[in-house]
């Protein structure tokens, strides 16, 4: 039982998430959580201005099916199958952050400088969230798939196209984590 | 009940996330800052054992559940979109510490104010379709 309560090694983890993928593709379906995106922008009417969103979405039921499992999934998790182990971040990682304003790195998911109350009060906060939200959405939907279609699925089919994707996440990111963050906080 | 399966999929891909602590915004920072191996071994090891089942379903060892050949469709071919729409998808990554997935695992786990991001998403989302004739793919 601990070594389900602890947190997983990435050596069990990665091809547990391979799994998914392979479950998936078992049922007929593909390993695309940014898909649900437009679906859900297709569900709210966005078909009636634009056409990109003028689809059938009940075929997609079966992805959105996916997103309700993982948010019970996400919730199984923290309640039942997790004990108070903290992030086993690097301690380099822990002084530069905490130099940055971030208080007890770790011991949580995401950070409370970010998505807690006062945070997402705040008017720097929330716009955070929202210019986060807008360019993960933008983006995914830009680029034809996230971290699931492109990094997992489409590199594990060899696609040539995944590897620019990918290549351009990391650019993206590492330019974030590396320039912009520390000018932010 | 056709859609148990995707449900039981979806409960097992939550689970798997939260604890590989792959949802967890300092693990998306650490890995950006060069600071951990953790995420790399993750998806590594992901796409190590992707490529081997595709391999072996490749040479028709694996079926789907109905019969046939396991698909994985093709992308368009490309490099303006895949660039471009993924160095902004990067910043956005690196900034909510979340991608589309743990988006939704992360509410799930008690961070309601994920709800805003997701929001966002799903405008960023409309945003896109709006302006796809217009931008370089």
């Amino acid at each position: 039982m601990e070594y389900i309560l602890n947190p997983w090694p990435w050596y069990i983890s990665g091809p547990l998430i391979a799994f998914v993928m392979a479950l998936l593709l078992y049922f007929g379906k593909t390993f695309g959580m940014s898909s649900n995106l437009r679906t859900m922008c297709s569900i709210i009417g966005a078909g009636k201005t634009v056409n990109f969103f003028k689809f059938n979405w009940k075929a997609q039921i079966w992805n959105l099916i996916v997103v309700l499992g993982a948010v019970i999934g996400g919730f199984i998790a923290t309640q039942f199958l997790s004990n108070d182990s903290v992030t086993n971040l690097n301690p380099a990682t822990i002084m530069e952050l905490q130099n940055m304003g971030f208080e007890n790195s770790g011991a949580t998911l995401v950070p409370n400088e970010m998505y807690g109350l006062e945070a997402i009060t705040s008017p720097k906060g929330l716009f955070l969230l929202i210019l986060g939200g807008l360019l993960v959405g933008f983006g995914t939907r830009y680029a034809g798939g996230c971290t699931s279609g492109h990094a997992i699925t489409g590199l594990s089919s060899l696609q040539k196209p995944s590897l620019i994707a990918v290549v351009g996440f990391f650019i993206g990111g590492l330019i974030m984590a590396n320039f912009i963050l520390p000018l932010i906080f | 009940m056709k859609y148990l399966k995707f449900l039981l999929v979806g409960i097992f891909f939550g689970i798997v996330l939260v604890k590989s602590e792959a949802v967890s915004w300092y693990r998306i920072y650490e890995m950006f800052r060069f600071q951990s191996f953790h995420m790399y071994g993750i998806i590594g090891t992901a796409i190590a054992s992707g490529i081997l089942f595709l391999q072996i379903s490749k040479r028709g060892i694996v079926k789907s559940i109905k019969g046939a050949d396991i698909f994985v469709p093709k992308k368009e071919k490309g490099i303006s979109r895949y660039i471009i729409g993924g160095i902004l998808f990067g910043f956005g990554w690196a900034l909510i510490g979340a991608c589309p997935g743990p988006m939704y695992i992360l509410l799930g786990t008690g961070v309601f104010s994920m709800a805003i991001a997701i929001a966002a998403a799903i405008l960023g989302t409309y945003i896109y379709g709006a302006l796809k004739n217009k931008l370089p793919h």
